[in-house]
């Protein structure tokens, strides 16, 4: 085998090679849309409790992926949870009073971000706090909250047989 | 038979020791190697390029399958557009990898043990030394750094194609919509935890399968039965520890999740 036969191929095996991982990169991972995310600006919402919610969760609204969770922290001074978000550049129309609450994708999804537009016509601006804000939905205290109110209805309603049987 | 065992095992741990010995010698050889680029080109020919459609098409039917079990597991829970999430995550983590580094061993580790083995029992070795000629550096180290090269690059061709097949099967014969399949690998795979970590288990196996197979050749025992249990012992090694370190890596990997 003549040694430029043997270059060329080499060449080729080494493109492919370079090809396939940037086909990994850009087609298979995030990495196409972490580029544009890294644009946009940020927005900050307070919420009581951010359940599971993971960082790069989506951040939505009326179903349509708008920006990313960045950053989720803890606020030593007020004790809830501080989570920043990147909004893509192009949605740069959201009402100063949009609200945000974190839900979940399914019954057993992924938590994400959802945001509800306001009525304002000031719009919201980089490093803005969303004042509006609603916590994730925890499914122990939505149970115990159901058995608790279940049984206190179960006593009144005891108490006004009994009231009645008085009667 | 309790000195049989002593011999044994002290006998092994000598082979180790030999074999850190010689691994230090041969990346020794990089910056000789790195002046006569044209041996590492001739190598990794034979390594790389002649393993490439192996790999292709192993890659092939590798996601193909994968598209095919998964679809029936997954459309008993209505989750058919997670089979791309699936055969990525798959292919990128473990398969591509773990698969490429077996064939690899097969196909070009096997060779390797048996070109460098037979060149010691036909005392080719021991003439370059004669001439003055470090036989690690001319003949071990090109074909060491082109298998550490390769193994990358082909991984990564395994796993591009394995997901292309699953494309093929999934979105082609059974009908899994082409927007979730592709948007659901995106939002899920991640490319520094997926990718990167699976370029690292790679680049780690293609260390491993390549040191175990020039070590065996230059190791063998200069006849011809030598060099065929050198063979043998080079691919079924390499198997071993391919599988043991990749439980390694992934459990590293996955502890800071």
């Amino acid at each position: 085998m003549h040694s430029r036969v043997v270059e060329i191929w080499v060449g080729l095996f080494v493109g492919i090679g370079f090809l396939a991982l940037f086909f990994l990169a850009m087609k298979v991972s995030n990495l196409g849309e972490l580029s544009s995310s890294r644009e946009g600006y940020t927005l900050f919402a307070r919420f009581e409790n951010t359940g599971n919610l993971k960082v790069r969760a989506p951040v939505s609204m009326a179903g349509v992926t708008i920006g990313r969770v960045k950053s989720i922290r803890f606020d030593k001074a007020t004790y809830d949870a501080v989570v920043e978000m990147r909004i893509d550049p192009q949605y740069d129309t959201l009402p100063e009073d949009t609200s945000a609450s974190i839900l979940t994708a399914g019954l057993l999804g992924e938590q994400f971000i959802g945001l509800t537009a306001g009525a304002l016509e000031t719009y919201l601006k980089d490093g803005d706090q969303l004042e509006l804000t609603q916590s994730a939905l925890v499914l122990e205290q939505l149970i115990s909250r159901f058995l608790f109110n279940k049984a206190e209805g179960g006593d009144k309603k005891a108490d006004a047989s009994a009231a009645a049987e008085s009667k | 038979m309790l000195q049989g065992w002593g011999i044994w095992a002290l006998g092994g741990v000598q082979r180790i020791g030999r074999a850190h010995i010689f691994l230090a010698h041969v990346l020794l050889g990089l910056p000789g190697l790195l002046l006569r680029l044209r041996l590492l080109v001739r190598e990794m020919y034979v390594v790389g390029v002649l393993s490439m459609l192996l790999i292709a098409i192993s890659g092939l039917f590798v996601g193909m399958v994968l598209a095919l079990q998964g679809h029936n597991v997954l459309s008993e829970f209505d989750a058919e557009q997670s089979l791309g999430v699936l055969v990525a995550a798959s292919l990128v983590r473990e398969l591509g990898p773990v698969v490429t580094a077996l064939l690899f061993s097969g196909r070009a580790g096997s060779a390797l043990t048996a070109e460098i083995g037979l060149m010691k029992a036909t005392e080719q070795l021991s003439g370059m030394e004669m001439m003055a000629v470090d036989p690690i550096k001319r003949v071990v180290a090109p074909r060491f750094f082109a298998g550490l090269l390769s193994m990358p690059l082909l991984a990564a061709l395994f796993s591009m194609v394995g997901v292309l097949g699953g494309y093929f099967v999934g979105v082609g014969l059974l009908g899994v919509d082409e927007g979730a399949f592709w948007a659901q690998m995106q939002a899920k795979i991640d490319f520094e935890e997926d990718i990167i970590n699976g370029i690292i288990k790679s680049l780690v196996f293609g260390l491993i399968v390549t040191w175990i197979a020039v070590f065996e050749g230059y190791d063998a025992v200069p006849t011809a039965e030598g060099v065929s249990r050198a063979t043998t012992r080079s691919v079924v090694y390499s198997a071993f520890a391919v599988l043991g370190s990749d439980f390694v890596l992934t459990a590293l990997m996955l502890r800071g999740e």
